[in-house]
């Protein structure tokens, strides 16, 4: 009924499992971004859809463009290099930010949870 | 067989980051301080890239991965200048 | 031939990329990105610091076989730190009190290692990157299972540390 259906059945089921995996852990990382209480605690949730599940839906993606048009379809790996060296960057400024707006005088880490 | 199994699995990835996205958008909502809204903003920007490319993935075209990459390199540079400006006040020293 | 390309391998890598962004094989596609990246390599020396220390004598084998060691030890952690914090998330949830700051004291002092390590610490969830003081050497990160501070010390200094000195100094 559509493009996919010119898929070899190993293709389809692998890029399957893969995006459905990297789109449970973006979603569990995004989940944690509401429960989990301070900050510096939901930091660390997003950082699962940013590394691993990106990478697997990414590599998903190589796999059913491969085997859609049969040839080595590979630029996801831009995507995937672009995310690796600028997720250190944005949440490396971002803890920075927070620390230095916890901490007015000097370098103390307690931060105050409330908007003022 | 396994064709439909790939459509159902990229429909529940779909519905997924969408619920990703819902949950980053309450929390841009809520705050409760500024850098939450922006962590959160950031995260949606990733959310948004996937969900571009599992579109691209269900239709088959390559047209969706260019939208993609340029939503990252934007939610890059836009998280980057708003946590300086937290730091600062101020984008371009 | 330094005058005019002063990065070849960053040329080359800059190259590959343009390459893979064009969805059909030609050889203007190759030249352009040869000029642009040229262009960019030619950008860069301008911005430039001078690296301190020079690299000292370590075969390129050894570096190479650190290399590998390293992404599968960080293939295997990125996988293993997420299913844990998939596990904090949904079972302990907001709950969780152990988390908190934690200092180490680094011998790495190559800008590159560093930022390669900056790259690991962030992609496994769980460890993120919360100050560096260049002059100390002493990294503090946020960890969110911070139950055993000896063992997260030793995670860092020994299976990411001692490779990153291996390959970069």
């Amino acid at each position: 009924m559509s493009h996919v259906d010119a898929l070899s059945p190993m293709a389809a089921f692998a890029a399957a499992l893969l995006v459905l995996a990297g789109a449970l852990l973006t979603v569990i990382g995004s989940i944690g971004l509401l429960r989990l209480k301070e900050f510096y605690q939901r930091v660390h949730a997003p950082t699962m859809g940013t590394a691993l599940g990106t990478g697997m839906i990414l590599i998903g993606s190589m796999v059913l463009f491969s085997s859609l048009e049969s040839r080595l379809v590979l630029h996801e790996i831009a995507i995937g290099v672009f995310m690796t060296l600028t997720t250190p960057v944005t949440f490396m400024l971002l803890m920075r930010a927070a620390m230095h707006r916890a901490a007015p005088g000097g370098g103390g880490e307690d931060a105050r949870q409330e908007e003022p | 067989m396994m064709t439909t199994f790939l459509h159902a699995s990229l429909l529940a990835a779909q519905v997924l980051l969408a619920l990703a996205m819902g949950c980053a958008v309450y929390r841009m909502l809520r705050g409760p301080r500024a850098q939450d809204r922006i962590l959160a903003l950031d995260t949606l920007y990733v959310n948004a890239m996937l969900m571009l490319l599992t579109f691209g993935m269900r239709t088959g075209t390559t047209v969706y991965f260019d939208a993609a990459l340029i939503i990252g390199m934007l939610g890059f540079a836009a998280t980057a200048a708003l946590a300086k400006f937290l730091m600062r006040g101020e984008v371009i020293e | 031939m330094k005058r005019w390309l002063p990065f070849p391998v960053l040329w080359l890598l800059l190259v590959l990329l343009w390459l893979l962004l064009q969805t059909t094989p030609w050889i203007g596609h190759v030249l352009l990105g040869g000029v642009l990246a040229a262009g960019a390599c030619l950008a860069l020396r301008r911005l430039q610091s001078p690296r301190p220390g020079a690299t000292s004598g370590r075969s390129t084998l050894r570096r190479t076989v650190a290399a590998a060691a390293l992404a599968m030890h960080v293939a295997i952690d990125i996988v293993r730190s997420n299913i844990a914090v998939a596990r904090i998330i949904l079972y302990r949830g907001t709950r969780n009190q152990i988390a908190g700051f934690l200092e180490i004291p680094l011998v790495l002092r190559d800008p590159l290692g560093l930022a390669l390590l900056s790259c690991i610490i962030t992609a496994t969830p769980g460890t993120a990157w919360a100050r560096y003081e260049g002059e100390r050497g002493v990294l503090t990160l946020h960890i969110l299972d911070l139950v055993d501070e000896e063992s997260w010390i030793a995670t860092i200094k020994g299976r990411y540390e001692s490779r990153l000195i291996e390959i970069f100094e």
